[in-house]
Order: C-alpha cells, then sequence, then structure tokens
C-alpha cells in the first residue's frame, strides 16, 4: 500500500458517556466494554467531538432512527471531522439518497444483487478462495487478513463489475483513503475519490464502443422511471459505493469470523465436523462481530427513546452496538454458533438494508468452507500481533496465524 | 382448535434481507429485487411449522407474521 501516513491524532477519551470517541485507540483495539458502559448510561449518548454527534446504544433506538426518514437524513453517512458541502462527487446513491429519490436508485442495484444472482458466482468465489490458500498453505504461518480475507471481496466485486482483478491493490488503497483516513484528512477522501472516478470513467468510455455483461454496462444501459438513461454521475456514484462497499466490509467480516474460529477451537471443530451449520454460524458471527456502523445527519429536532436530539448533530448509528444489546439477544456477548433467534442488524435496518448482503453472505459461507476444508487447524500467532481498523468499518487487518497442528 | 397455520410477510416491511427463504425456502419466494412473498396461499404444511417459526424470528425487519385460521 502507497499510503502509510496516520490520521491526526484526537485527545484520548476519559469520559466515555459525554465525551465518546470512536477513533480512539481503545474503541478500535475493544469496543465491547465500551458500549456496554454506554447503554448503562443511556439508549441515546452524546459527544461534542466531530462538530456535535448522537450514539443510540440500543437495539430498539438503532431500529428507530434506522425507520425514521423523516428526522435523520442519509446524505452524510460517515462521522467525521468536518461536513463539507454536499455535492454530486461525494454522493453514492442510494445509500446517501433520502426519500423518495432513493428507492428508484436502489431498485436499479437490486436485481444482480439477489440470492440467485450470487449462486451463479460461488463457483468464481470457491476458485478465488482456493487460489489464495495455495498460495499460503505450504507455510507454517500466514496473516490470513493480508493474504486471504482482504483478497477475497475485492476480487468478487472487481468480478461483478468487469474490472481486472489485478487493480486490487489499487482499490483497497483508496478505500482506505475513504473510510479510515477520510475521516480526518479531507484531502485524501478527495484525492481518493477523483482518482476512483477517473478510472471508471476510463472504463466506461472503453464500454461505449464494446459493451460488455458486466455492472458497469448494466449502469449505463440502466433507464430512469421516464426512460431517461441515467446521469453519468448517477452511474459514476452507484460504482463508487459498489467498491467502496463492497470490499472494507466483507473483508472484516470474513477477518473476524477468523479470528474467533482460530480463538475458539471447539466452534471450530464443530464447523468442521458439521458444515452444514455454516450458513446458521455465520449470521452469529455477523452479529458478533458486525463490521459496519454508518450514520446519519438528523434534520428535525426530535426524541428517540424519550431522549431529545437536535438537528445539525450526526448520529452514529452502531449496528455493532445494537447487535451486543442483552435486551435484544439473551447472552449477547457470547457466541452461539447455533443460535435460532437472531434478528441482528449487521446490513442495517429499514429502506438502507445493504444491497450486497446476499453478496458478503455468500463470500463468508465460501471463505469459511473452504478454509476449514483445507485448513483446519490454525491459531493465533502469539509472536505477532493483531490490528483492527478503524472507524465506519471494524475487522482485522493484521490477522497472524500458526498453520497446523499445535506441536 | 386451530385449523389451519399460515405465514404473512408485510410487504411493507420487508426490505429483502432473505432470511427467511434461507431458512424455509419452500414457504417463501422472493421477487426480482429480492424482496420476499409468501408462497402461494402461504398455508404452513405439516411438518414445516418449525421452519416458519424460524424465518419469522430471523426476519429482521419483524415482517413475518405467523398467522392461526
Ligand atoms: S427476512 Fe424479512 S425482510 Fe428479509 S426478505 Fe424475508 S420477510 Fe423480507
Amino acid at each position: 500500500m502507497s499510503d502509510v501516513s496516520q490520521p491526526a491524532a484526537h485527545p484520548p477519551v476519559i469520559d466515555w458517556v459525554n465525551d465518546f470517541d470512536h477513533t480512539d485507540p481503545q474503541w478500535t483495539e475493544d469496543p465491547f466494554p465500551i458500549w456496554e458502559e454506554l447503554r448503562a448510561a443511556s439508549p441515546v449518548v452524546h459527544t461534542e467531538r466531530f462538530l456535535g454527534c448522537y450514539m443510540p446504544t440500543t437495539y430498539e433506538a438503532v431500529r428507530e432512527i434506522a425507520n425514521d426518514t423523516e428526522h435523520f437524513s442519509s446524505r452524510r453517512i460517515i462521522v467525521r471531522d468536518i461536513r463539507p458541502e454536499i455535492t454530486s462527487r461525494n454522493v453514492a446513491p442510494p445509500i446517501t439518497s433520502d426519500p423518495p429519490v432513493h428507492k428508484p436508485a436502489k431498485q436499479l442495484l437490486l436485481p444482480p444483487f439477489t440470492p440467485d444472482a450470487m449462486k451463479k458466482l460461488e463457483p468464481r468465489m470457491r476458485a478465488i478462495c482456493n487460489e489464495l490458500i495455495d498460495g499460503f498453505i505450504a507455510d507454517s504461518k500466514v496473516d490470513a487478513a493480508a493474504r486471504y480475507s482482504k483478497y477475497i471481496p475485492v476480487q468478487a466485486i472487481a468480478h461483478m463489475l468487469g474490472i481486472p482483478e489485478s487493480d486490487s491493490d489499487l482499490f483497497i488503497n483508496w478505500i482506505h483513503m475513504i473510510l479510515e483516513l477520510g475521516i480526518k484528512d479531507e484531502n485524501k477522501l478527495l484525492q481518493a475519490v477523483q482518482e476512483m472516478s477517473a478510472y471508471f470513467m476510463a472504463h466506461i468510455e472503453e464500454r461505449r464502443s464494446k459493451p460488455t455483461d458486466d455492472l458497469i454496462s448494466y449502469l449505463m444501459n440502466a433507464k430512469d422511471k421516464e426512460g431517461q438513461p441515467l446521469e453519468e454521475s448517477h452511474v459514476l456514484g452507484s460504482l463508487r459505493l459498489l467498491l467502496i462497499a463492497g470490499i472494507d466490509t466483507t473483508w472484516s467480516a470474513i477477518g473476524s469470523s477468523l479470528w474467533h474460529l482460530a480463538r475458539t477451537p471447539a466452534d471450530r471443530e464443530r464447523l468442521i465436523a458439521e458444515p452444514g451449520r455454516i450458513p446458521t454460524a455465520v449470521e452469529e458471527l455477523l452479529r458478533a462481530y458486525a463490521p459496519v456502523t454508518m450514520a446519519r445527519e438528523v434534520v428535525k429536532e426530535t426524541t428517540i427513546s424519550g431522549c431529545p436530539v437536535k438537528a445539525g448533530n450526526m448520529v452514529l448509528l452502531s449496528f455493532p452496538a445494537a447487535n451486543r444489546d442483552p435486551k435484544m439477544f439473551p447472552d449477547a456477548d457470547k457466541v452461539v454458533i447455533d443460535r435460532r433467534e437472531n434478528r441482528h442488524a449487521a446490513f442495517g435496518l429499514g429502506i438502507h438494508r445493504c444491497v450486497g448482503s446476499n453478496l458478503a453472505r455468500m463470500e463468508m459461507q465460501v471463505a469459511l468452507e473452504e478454509w476449514l476444508k483445507r485448513i483446519p487447524d490454525f491459531r493465533l500467532d502469539p509472536a505477532g500481533t493483531v490490528t483492527w481498523s478503524q472507524g465506519t468499518v471494524r475487522g482485522p487487518r493484521q490477522l497472524p496465524f500458526l498453520l497446523g497442528k499445535a506441536m | 382448535m386451530a385449523e389451519r397455520l399460515r405465514v404473512h410477510v408485510d410487504p411493507d416491511k420487508c426490505q429483502g434481507h432473505a432470511r427467511c427463504k434461507a431458512l424455509a425456502p419452500e414457504l417463501f419466494e422472493l421477487d426480482e429485487y429480492g424482496n420476499a412473498h409468501e408462497a402461494g396461499d402461504g398455508t404452513i404444511p405439516p411438518g414445516l411449522e418449525d421452519k416458519a417459526w424460524l424465518a419469522k424470528s430471523n426476519c429482521p425487519e419483524i415482517a413475518i407474521d405467523v398467522i392461526e385460521e
């Protein structure tokens, strides 16, 4: 990765309840006890940081906000240090759209991501996973994040978009600049967005003379309700969204799942003995380690779970914290891989439900199945360090494993 | 005595998470956008009650009802 600079530092948090900061190293490393403390204090907490930001801490409060598009807007979906003007450069429909423009923009993207469409992609996914495993299976150690989980979603979405899988490192770098460094450094974000737009423009140009059957051509050919082609800024915005949303998220979910299995031999052995349980286990791993925290902007004053919220503030809509609410999930802090009742919110709730959820589920299942088939024995390397990403998406970025049976 | 058990998806609540289809493929169908509706008239054949319950308790949007008629 060419860019290794770190975002500007924030003062360390001393008072979590009144001054929380989701970019604080303590949160990045282990957010679970922090969420518990916040939840015990109030269903909605507030910080002055990030120009004013609320955070719902219970499942119920998260659900209320996710379903309330009147008081909460999606025009800003990441909590950052600044709030630049909204322009076509920084929107990514439909995730940044509010009703009524949201629905047609979303309906456009849904058909290529149905469960049936994902089934067709599954053989390619299995091949991708096995090619990656071939690359390190002979070794006794591996960084499973850097060599495995990171490349699965990026190759999948490249395959769907019809862009070279070999450009993966380029995409990963842009996403790091947008989702992590961009929280505190506007220039990094703009640079990545510009480079990404130029990249997609070149592909759009190419397809004008040579149409293909990938998602780029699909969007170029799409018509709106009036039968008109989409504006180019819409096509570009949706392409950026698919690339940004498709990679980090699933990379994190696969990484966290492997991290859990490396530390929990009983679960690992059970899934090897009963691979039919993997889909149910994937749901539980999604609940327990939900990677994505979205945001909303309060546009009209209201109350949530009895707490007043004022316009102009952002909301850290933490689906991961909702998924750890013991009121909703008994033993919320335990990973129960055959949990039967599991209405987890890892893919969001309401109209902004993740378009790629069927893709992510398929990728996670395949990634775990293929890994467990070929590498039944693995554990954390005590000589290495696990590191976690910051901010919007949470997952292991370094995941040092020892492979094979312990001596 | 319950004569008949039926599943029903509230189309206004469903957001296409597809959990129902994964857990009870016999009882649900998805449209081209991936949103669910009950298969046929939603009648739950004997032996599939557990699957219906599983689908209901796993729908994140609380869009599924199991109705006794
Ligand atoms: S699980 Fe619920 S939201 Fe998802 S498709 Fe089924 S009914 Fe719709």
